[in-house]
C-alpha cells in the first residue's frame, strides 16, 4: 500500500486534464490490444471516460487502498468489463492492458506536474502504479474466475446431455451411453436410468456401451452395480454394445460378468428384451 | 408397540412397510411372519416396500433373512417397488440380496409369485 495515501495527486489531476488523459489512453490502447474486431470505438470511449470518473471519484476519498469499500464502483466496473470480455473472446493480457495501458498516459501527467521534484514524482508514480497493478490483477483474477464458471456450466450441461434414457418398447428402456465413463458421471447415469425405470414401469432396461472408449475395473464395477440396483428394483439389465477389446479387457482384468446378459449389439439386446416380454414378430409372407 | 401388518390372501401373505424401518420393528415382523407362515402353510411372501425410503445394512440384511427363512418353510419371497435411491444405497453398502426374487409392482410381484408357486 502507499504510504502516502493522501497526499495522491491522481484525483487532482484526472480532475483537470481528464479529457486529455482519456484521448492520450484511447490512442495508447488503439496502438497496443486494441481489438477493432470485438469492440466499438464509441463503445470503448464511454467505457473508459466511465472509468476514470469512477477513479476520480474513488480516489478523492479513499486514496490509492484499493481494497477500501469506497473503491467498489471501481471494482464492479472492472468486474463488468472483465467478465464481458472474457465471454467476447479476448485473452487475459488483452483484458489487463485496458488498465495497463493507462499508465503511460497518467504517468506523463504525472512527470509534468512534478517537474523538478524527483522525491515527490517517484512517490506519485508509485502510488499510481501500485493502484494500477493492483486494478489489472482484478481484472485478470475476474476474466479468470468467469472463464471458470464457463467451463464448470458447459460440464454440468454435458452431463446432463450425455444420459438421456430413451424408451425402445412398452416396458423397455434402453441408456445409451457416449464418452469415458467416471465416477460422477455413473452416478448421474445410474440414477437417471433407476428413475426411469421406475416412471416407464420397464421390466427390462438396456445399457449400450458401444460409444464408450475404454473400460476400466472402476467402470466395469460401476456398471455392475447399476445392474444389481436394477435388479433389486426387479427390473433385467442387459448391457450391449460390448466390442472385442473391451471384452479382452474385461476378461483380463478378471472381472466377473457372469451373471449379467452382454450382448454384442443393441439389436441382439432388444431382441432378448422382447422375448422376455413374451413379445414375438411375424414376418408377412405375400399370399399368392 | 406399533407392528407391521400381514394380510393374507388366497395362499400368499401381503407385507406393506409403510413405516421407517428400525431394528426392534424389522424383528417383530420376522417373527410375525415366520409364524404367519408357519399357521397359514402359505407358499408365497410379497413384501411391497414403495413407501420405504431409507434404508441400512440391518434393514437390507433383514429382507434377505427373510427370503432364505421363508424358502425353509417352503414358501417364495418377492420384493416389489424398491425406490432408485434404496436400491443404490443397497448396492453400495454390498447387499445384493442374491436369492431374493424382486419386481417393479405389486401386480409384476403376484404374477411372478403365482408362476414360481
Amino acid at each position: 500500500m502507499s504510504t502516502l495515501p493522501q497526499s495522491l495527486a491522481i484525483p487532482g489531476i484526472l480532475a483537470r486534464d481528464e479529457q486529455m488523459i482519456l484521448s492520450d489512453w484511447l490512442k495508447e490502447m488503439s496502438t497496443g490490444a486494441r481489438r477493432a474486431d470485438l469492440i466499438k470505438d464509441n463503445e470503448l470511449r464511454a467505457q473508459c471516460a466511465q472509468f476514470l470518473k469512477l477513479v476520480r471519484q474513488a480516489a478523492q476519498t479513499a486514496g490509492s487502498n484499493f481494497k477500501a469499500s469506497v473503491w467498489d464502483p471501481v471494482r464492479e466496473m472492472l468486474g463488468d468489463v472483465s467478465r464481458n470480455r472474457a465471454l467476447q473472446g479476448f485473452t487475459p493480457s488483452e483484458t489487463a492492458t485496458f488498465v495497463f495501458s493507462l499508465k503511460r498516459p497518467l504517468f506523463n501527467r504525472i512527470q509534468e506536474e512534478y517537474k523538478g521534484q524527483p522525491h515527490a514524482m517517484a512517490a506519485e508514480i508509485w502510488a499510481a502504479t501500485e493502484l494500477l497493478d493492483e486494478m489489472g490483477l482484478y481484472t485478470t483474477e475476474v476474466f479468470q474466475k468467469s472463464k471458470e464458471e464457463l467451463v464448470r456450466r458447459q460440464q454440468e450441461e454435458l452431463l446432463e446431455l450425455s444420459t438421456p434414457v430413451v424408451k425402445l418398447w412398452d416396458g423397455v428402456v434402453a441408456l445409451p451411453l457416449i464418452g469415458t465413463l467416471d465416477s460422477a458421471r455413473t452416478q448421474v447415469v445410474m440414477e437417471s436410468l433407476l428413475q426411469a425405470i421406475v416412471q416407464t414401469n420397464s421390466r427390462v432396461a438396456i445399457i449400450d456401451i458401444t460409444g464408450v472408449p475404454t473400460v476400466d475395473t472402476v467402470v466395469a464395477q460401476h456398471l455392475l452395480k447399476t445392474v444389481t440396483a436394477a435388479r433389486l428394483m426387479g427390473a433385467d439389465c442387459i448391457i450391449s454394445g460390448v466390442r472385442p477389446q473391451i471384452a479382452q479387457t474385461i476378461v483380463h482384468l478378471g472381472i466377473n460378468l457372469l451373471d449379467v446378459t452382454t450382448k454384442a449389439t443393441l439389436a441382439a439386446a432388444f431382441n432378448v428384451a422382447l422375448q422376455r416380454l413374451g413379445v414375438q414378430f411375424v414376418k408377412d409372407v405375400p399370399k399368392g | 408397540m406399533e407392528k407391521i401388518p400381514i394380510l393374507r390372501m388366497g395362499n400368499y401373505l401381503l407385507v406393506t412397510i409403510q413405516v421407517d424401518m428400525h431394528d426392534r420393528l424389522a424383528m417383530a415382523l420376522q417373527e410375525d411372519l415366520t409364524r404367519m407362515i408357519s399357521d397359514t402353510e402359505a407358499r408365497g411372501v410379497l413384501i411391497d416396500i414403495s413407501s420405504l425410503e431409507i434404508v441400512d445394512s440391518f434393514i437390507g440384511r433383514m429382507l434377505g433373512n427373510i427370503a432364505a427363512m421363508s424358502r425353509v418353510l417352503d414358501a417364495e419371497t418377492v420384493v416389489v417397488g424398491m425406490q432408485p435411491a434404496v436400491a443404490i444405497t443397497l448396492v453400495e453398502l454390498g447387499l445384493s440380496l442374491a436369492g431374493v426374487r424382486t419386481a417393479l409392482n405389486v401386480d409384476a410381484g403376484m404374477e411372478l409369485l403365482k408362476a414360481a408357486v
